[in-house]
């Protein structure tokens, strides 16, 4: 056993990290095909004069930062108030939303906004991409900020209230400092999540809301395509140095 | 102190309430009108979607979707437990070893199904190698089967059940099987009788995490199952936009969400509190 154990995860890591190296591998591939010819970058080219595909990941980057900056600010007022006190009903609607199946959340979001849009003359959008995905990040940045919270010592707000402070003052300077690698790390985590949405997203976008995820699945349901392969990888690449940062920042 | 508190608690109440709450009850209130004419919902109130779940056609939808979701579990504990306990007792590397489970859980979930694609299908990776290798004349249909959805399913919610396997093996204190040893047990005994029967709790924890977002998935069976394998999503995604039955659709929400709430009243039994 003492052999097989770490042969075993061998195995494991290569099932969880095998299939998209694979596809890095094929996305510098010369042939159309599933056959090696040679190393070419022309799939990168083609990526790079498909419309569809620049402005879908130009809207995608619009309503990631949208949706990432609302979320962190949110989500870190409301983890340091429930830091503070906790909310049983906040902390459980949080919560649900973590757990809700994405399908449900977002034929949920379409029912909604159909029928406030009834009576507003509104129709589906960035508008309403954006806060979509609002709603999903918040539990992520609340979790995230609120592991970093727990370890924080109270008394280094006590003291800046004795030195004359006022509440929004000890929490701006003393508090919200502290916190500033948590948040960091939070945002990160709600890009990631947000840029990476397809099955709400797809729901609540209108016409001129296509996003990268809503190509890619398209372009995947179409079969195999070369171009997608190379999307994939820096889409992957991308997201991966993100979210290492974003460990990193967390455990400092 | 308390005006602070509220003033910082409202917008992201106001969001829950609005985006969150409001939505789900819509649901619920819809999954209980008829169908409109055009789509919509209409009076008059009715349980008659409610009935149509345990139609026979739908009863199989939700057979399929358990019967799916727990081989996927079953597939993640045996696969994820002896991971988990390699990660446990790797001491200093830890941290890496750990790291390289949650990775690919936050690397685009579509991006990985592209990839078991691009593996599976009659012209992949997979069925090219054993042609030229003359194992096989014609290509295997791996891809577009309830096969290839446990496949996608096990490898997006493997991390699922690593990590709470991990967190239970890792405050296990090492001298239990030292003890077991000592008094005569070989290694796959003292994994039997004094390692898992520990684990129970981490066990249990990962069929949760691992059960109730396989019932409620709609990409892995589309991208992966083709149109033979139509689990609970699909048929809520379907509702929702060609068949433009919104009641129903919502009816069979309801069953999800069912099982999203009861996952975290189980959850907040058996673990302490995260918020």
């Amino acid at each position: 056993m003492k052999r097989a154990l770490p042969l075993y995860a061998a195995c494991a890591y290569l099932f969880l990290h095998l299939p998209l190296a694979i596809l890095a591998i094929f996305s510098v591939n010369a042939s159309r095909f599933t056959v090696w010819e040679g190393f070419s970058l022309r799939w990168y080219r083609a990526m790079f004069a498909d419309h569809d595909l620049l402005e879908s990941a130009g809207n995608s980057l619009v309503i990631a930062v949208a949706a990432t900056v609302l979320a962190t600010i949110v989500g870190t007022l409301a983890a340091y108030a429930l830091w503070k006190k906790a909310s049983a009903w906040l902390a459980g609607s949080l919560y649900l939303s973590l757990v809700t199946p994405e399908i449900v959340t977002g034929v949920s979001l379409l029912a909604f906004f159909q029928w406030i849009f009834r009576s507003l003359h509104l129709r589906l959008g960035m508008h309403t991409v954006i806060l979509a995905h609002v709603s999903f990040s918040i539990a992520y940045v609340v979790l995230v900020v609120m592991a970093r919270l727990r370890n924080f010592d109270v008394s280094l707000e006590e003291a800046a209230l004795d030195l004359g402070e006022t509440e929004f003052g000890a929490f701006y300077r003393v508090t919200l400092p502290y916190l500033a690698p948590a948040i960091a790390a939070a945002a990160m985590l709600a890009f990631t999540v947000s840029i990476d949405d397809y099955v709400i997203t797809s729901l609540v976008a209108g016409v001129d809301s296509r996003t990268l995820p809503m190509v890619i699945y398209a372009m995947a349901r179409r079969g195999v395509n070369p171009v997608l392969n190379a999307v994939s990888t820096v889409v992957v690449a991308g997201l991966g140095a993100l979210i290492l940062i974003s460990e990193r920042l967390r455990r400092a | 102190m308390n005006r602070l508190r509220t003033l910082f608690l409202a917008p992201a109440a106001l969001l829950m309430l609005t985006t969150l709450i409001v939505p789900l009850g819509i649901v619920a209130a819809y999954s209980f009108l008829s169908r409109g004419a055009y789509g919509g919902v209409e009076t008059p109130w009715t349980q008659e979607n409610y009935t149509r779940l345990f139609d026979p056609l739908y009863g199989a939808i939700f057979l399929r979707s358990a019967w799916i979701s727990f081989l996927a579990t079953a597939g993640c504990l045996v696969l994820g437990f002896p991971l988990a306990l390699f990660i446990a007792r790797s001491g200093p590397r830890k941290n890496l070893y750990l790291a390289l489970v949650i990775l690919p859980f936050w690397t685009s979930f579509l991006i990985r199904l592209y990839a078991w694609m691009f593996l599976l299908r009659d012209t992949g990776l997979i069925n090219t190698a054993l042609a030229a290798l003359g194992l096989i004349h014609a290509p295997l249909p791996m891809l577009y089967n309830q096969g290839s959805v446990i496949l996608g399913l096990i490898y997006g919610y493997l991390p699922f059940a690593v990590l709470p396997l991990y967190a239970t093996l890792e405050r296990q204190d090492p001298a239990l099987v030292d003890a077991a040893a000592d008094l005569g047990a070989t290694p796959l005994r003292a994994l039997l009788r004094v390692t898992i029967p520990l684990s129970m709790p981490g066990i249990w924890a990962a069929s949760i995490l691992v059960f109730v977002p396989c019932v409620g998935t709609y990409i892995v069976s589309d991208l992966l199952g083709g149109s033979k394998t139509v689990l609970i999503g699909n048929l809520v995604q379907n509702q929702f936009t060609s068949s433009r039955d919104w009641p129903f659709g919502a009816a069979a929400s309801m069953i999800l969400i069912a099982a999203a709430i009861t996952m975290l009243a189980l959850m907040r039994r058996s673990r302490e509190e995260l918020l």
